[in-house]
Order: C-alpha cells, then sequence, then structure tokens
C-alpha cells in the first residue's frame, strides 16, 4: 500500500508547472489536495514517474467574479467552500453540497478542481456543476480553452483533460435572486460515495431548470424532461405531471430494477426540495 | 530523495526521505512518534489522522514531500492543552477506547470538531465522526465522550 517510486515537485509558478508537466508528458501528474490521487497512487492504480504539485499556486487558490460568473480557482478545498472562505453565488447550493463531501479531514485538503479532474461519478461535484451549468478553464504550455463540465466529461473517470494539461478555474454562472435548488443524495454512510445523487437547479431569471443523477459507474445523466418540465413551471408542476417525467428520464438513463426505485426517491427528494 | 523540514509538535525537524513517503511514515518510521496509526491506508479509516497546520488531515494519503514547511501535531503533541486533557478524561470516563487503534484519529476528530463548531449536538457529532472507523464498536461511548466535553465547555462560556 505505498506508491510506486516518483518524484516530486512544487513549481513557485503556473507556467513552471505547466512546463513540467509538458516536458513529462504523460509520465506526469499533477496533484492538488491528493484526496483521490493520493488513495490510486497507494494502491498502485497510477504509477507517475512525476507529480507536480500545484495546490499553493496563489492564482489557483482564490475565487473572483467575473462579470456575471464567479472563478473559483481549481485549489480551492471543499471546506474552504463549506466555511464560505469564498464567494458565493449559488444561493447556499455551494456550501450544502461541499459540507456532504467525504469527511472533513479530506475536505480540508480536496480540491474542486481535483473532484472534476477525477470524474468519479459518484462524487458531489460533477454533478452539481452540470446541475449548474459550469465551465471549467483548463491551461497547458500552449495556450488555454474552455469548456463546459457536461462536455468534460467523458465517462466515469474519464474526461477530455490532455497530457500537460490542468483545470484552472471552475466557472459558475450566478443565480438570479429567486433561483432554487434542490440537493438529495443516498449514500451508506456519511461520507461515503453516493449510490445516488441528485441536483436540482431552477433559475426562472435565465428561464434556465436542469435536473442531474449522480450513480456509480455511469457518468452523470442530464434529466431532460424533467429539466423542460421545470423549465416551463418554476413554481413545482403537479404531481403527476413531475412522476411522469421522471419515469420518461429514467427510461433514457436505462435505469432499471432495484437500482430504479432508489434513483426515482432520490430524483423526486431533490425536485420536492425546490419547492422549500 | 527530498531534504525537507517541518516543525513537529513545535519542534523542527529535517528529514532527507524518498518522494514517495506518506506523512504517516515520515512520523513513524523516520520521527519514531508512533502513537499515529495506519489503518486501511487508502485514506477510508481516519486512523492516522493528524494535524497539518492546525487542520486535520489523512497523512496516510498525503506526502511527507509535500508537507516541507508545514506545522505538524501529532497524538504526542498536546503536552499542556487544556481542550485535549479534557478530551483524554472523557474518553477514559466513557470507556471510549477498546484496542486504542483508532484512538489517536478520534482524539484528533474530536478535537477539531469540539474547536471549529459552537453548536454541536449528537447528530452533528455522529456525521463528523463518520470518517473515523472503530472496530471494537465503541462509538456510542465515544460520542458521549465528545458530548461530555461540549457541555462541559459550554457550561463555561
Amino acid at each position: 500500500m505505498k506508491p510506486a517510486e516518483l518524484s516530486y515537485t512544487r513549481p513557485a509558478t503556473l507556467s513552471e508547472a505547466l512546463a513540467t508537466l509538458h516536458r513529462h508528458g504523460d509520465e506526469a501528474r499533477a496533484i492538488a489536495g491528493g484526496q483521490s490521487l493520493g488513495p490510486m497512487l497507494n494502491l498502485r492504480l497510477v504509477q507517475p514517474k512525476q507529480l507536480v504539485d500545484i495546490s499553493r499556486l496563489e492564482g489557483l487558490r482564490k475565487a473572483a467574479m467575473e462579470g456575471g460568473i464567479l472563478a473559483i480557482g481549481a485549489c480551492v478545498t471543499h471546506a474552504e467552500i463549506e466555511d464560505g472562505v469564498s464567494a458565493d453565488v449559488t444561493r447556499g447550493l455551494m456550501p450544502h453540497v461541499a459540507r456532504g463531501i467525504a469527511y472533513r479531514a479530506v475536505r480540508n485538503r480536496g480540491t474542486i478542481g481535483g473532484s472534476m479532474a477525477h470524474a468519479d461519478p459518484a462524487a458531489d461535484w460533477l454533478t452539481t456543476m452540470i446541475a449548474m451549468d459550469a465551465a471549467l478553464r483548463l491551461s497547458r504550455s500552449d495556450g488555454s480553452r474552455q469548456i463546459k463540465v457536461a462536455d468534460f466529461v467523458r465517462g466515469a473517470l474519464h474526461t477530455a483533460i490532455s497530457d500537460g494539461e490542468i483545470i484552472t478555474q471552475v466557472l459558475l454562472p450566478r443565480l438570479g435572486s429567486d433561483a432554487r435548488w434542490g440537493y438529495a443524495k443516498y449514500a451508506k454512510k456519511p461520507g461515503d460515495f453516493a449510490q445516488s445523487l441528485a441536483v436540482a437547479v431552477v433559475d426562472p431569471k435565465r428561464n434556465f431548470a436542469r435536473v442531474v443523477l449522480g450513480r456509480r459507474a455511469e457518468p452523470p445523466a442530464l434529466l431532460r424532461e424533467l429539466s423542460r418540465l421545470l423549465t416551463a413551471n418554476p413554481r413545482p408542476p403537479p404531481q403527476d405531471a413531475l412522476r411522469q417525467a421522471v419515469e420518461a428520464d429514467l427510461n433514457d438513463a436505462k435505469v432499471y430494477a432495484n437500482d430504479r426505485t432508489m434513483h426515482r426517491a432520490i430524483v423526486e427528494r431533490a425536485a420536492r426540495g425546490l419547492s422549500a | 530523495m527530498t531534504t525537507i523540514t517541518i516543525r513537529l509538535n513545535g519542534q523542527p525537524v529535517t528529514r532527507t526521505i524518498d518522494d514517495r513517503l506518506s506523512l504517516a511514515d515520515l512520523v513513524r518510521d523516520h520521527c519514531l512518534l508512533t502513537g499515529t496509526h495506519i489503518g486501511c491506508e487508502h485514506g477510508v479509516c481516519g486512523a492516522c489522522t493528524l494535524m497539518l497546520d492546525g487542520k486535520p488531515v489523512r497523512s496516510c494519503i498525503t506526502l511527507a514531500v509535500a508537507a516541507h514547511g508545514a506545522e505538524v501535531r501529532t497524538v504526542e503533541g498536546y503536552d499542556g492543552d487544556a481542550l485535549m486533557a479534557a478530551i483524554r478524561k472523557a474518553f477514559n470516563l466513557r470507556h471510549a477506547l477498546q484496542c486504542g487503534f483508532c484512538t489517536s484519529g478520534m482524539l484528533a476528530t474530536a478535537y477539531d470538531m469540539l474547536s471549529r463548531i459552537p453548536d454541536l449536538d449528537r447528530d452533528r457529532i455522529r456525521a463528523e465522526l463518520g470518517g473515523n472507523l472503530c472496530r471494537c464498536t465503541g462509538y456510542l461511548s465515544i460520542i458521549a465522550a465528545i458530548e461530555d466535553v461540549h457541555a462541559e465547555r459550554a457550561a463555561k462560556s
């Protein structure tokens, strides 16, 4: 249970970090809090020759408004979001989600960018970010690009990131003053990965509503019918219409048998949470 | 190999170590402080929890090199600390440990929640303890011990 041999470096600047990652190609990994990569190193599921520690790069440690967008540095920790150290544009959704991630000792080191890069579909941020229609800013030594989180995730633990590239910011649109959200999670114990997770966001001023289901082994599923229904009826729609939309979405997401009962309950809880 | 310096329980410590060494192995094998226990070694059980710059972290999935320049406090580092003395006394009175393997991690987690959360109650204690496993199943007495300390502190303030 010890990592394979590796070298570690902690560059002082982002450009130095990107140059180091570029030089080592697919033998290098960026590490921030190491709360996903650390276990994978110990289990030797990954064996990078070079680790590049980006966790103390000042530019990645803060959050700033850019017009109507909050740009959260990739190395802001879950605990900092839980405590409200960085600004919140989500009317309380972000701190609420943060508090339910793993355990405080993990949240003290784990970062939002690291969680995105790891892309575990049962983790909280991925599903939440897709429900928020958030984007990521990625940098490499030859430039930067922006991509929606929904497009960034290609599958379980599989993303659109390329060698030498790191996430520098998570870009969150500001919710309107009458926006509401709902969040429901089922896990076998507090802090465990979700068996089922649903996040609903309704923002009438932007004519936006989105409900996303997170689960094990499959990428988060956007629930299109329910999202459409909530866009048209920002106040909770009639119960039978809601149920009909959920059933159609669960068919689309190919959720059957025992799991279906669990996911239906979690999605309906998140949708009901909207009225609170 | 990399040479690092940390402050360990208030004392500067310099060691030359393999880059892949965990912080848990640094304090146990290189500094001979064996009060930090290693259980699952992948961040699940909480036995190795210690304080890094005043915050609880999992030392089995924290690289020692990444702690260069930081303040590390292990279970051996609480001499004269009133809060930790109160927690230990409550653990003793409530019989909140049996084999003791999880205890140093439990103490770190208890210390953190008692100093960070002013409105601690039974449900919150249970949730905060979710990341520390005890296989003697002493959870009820551990929760009771933490409740006692919180009640004492609330009565004083």
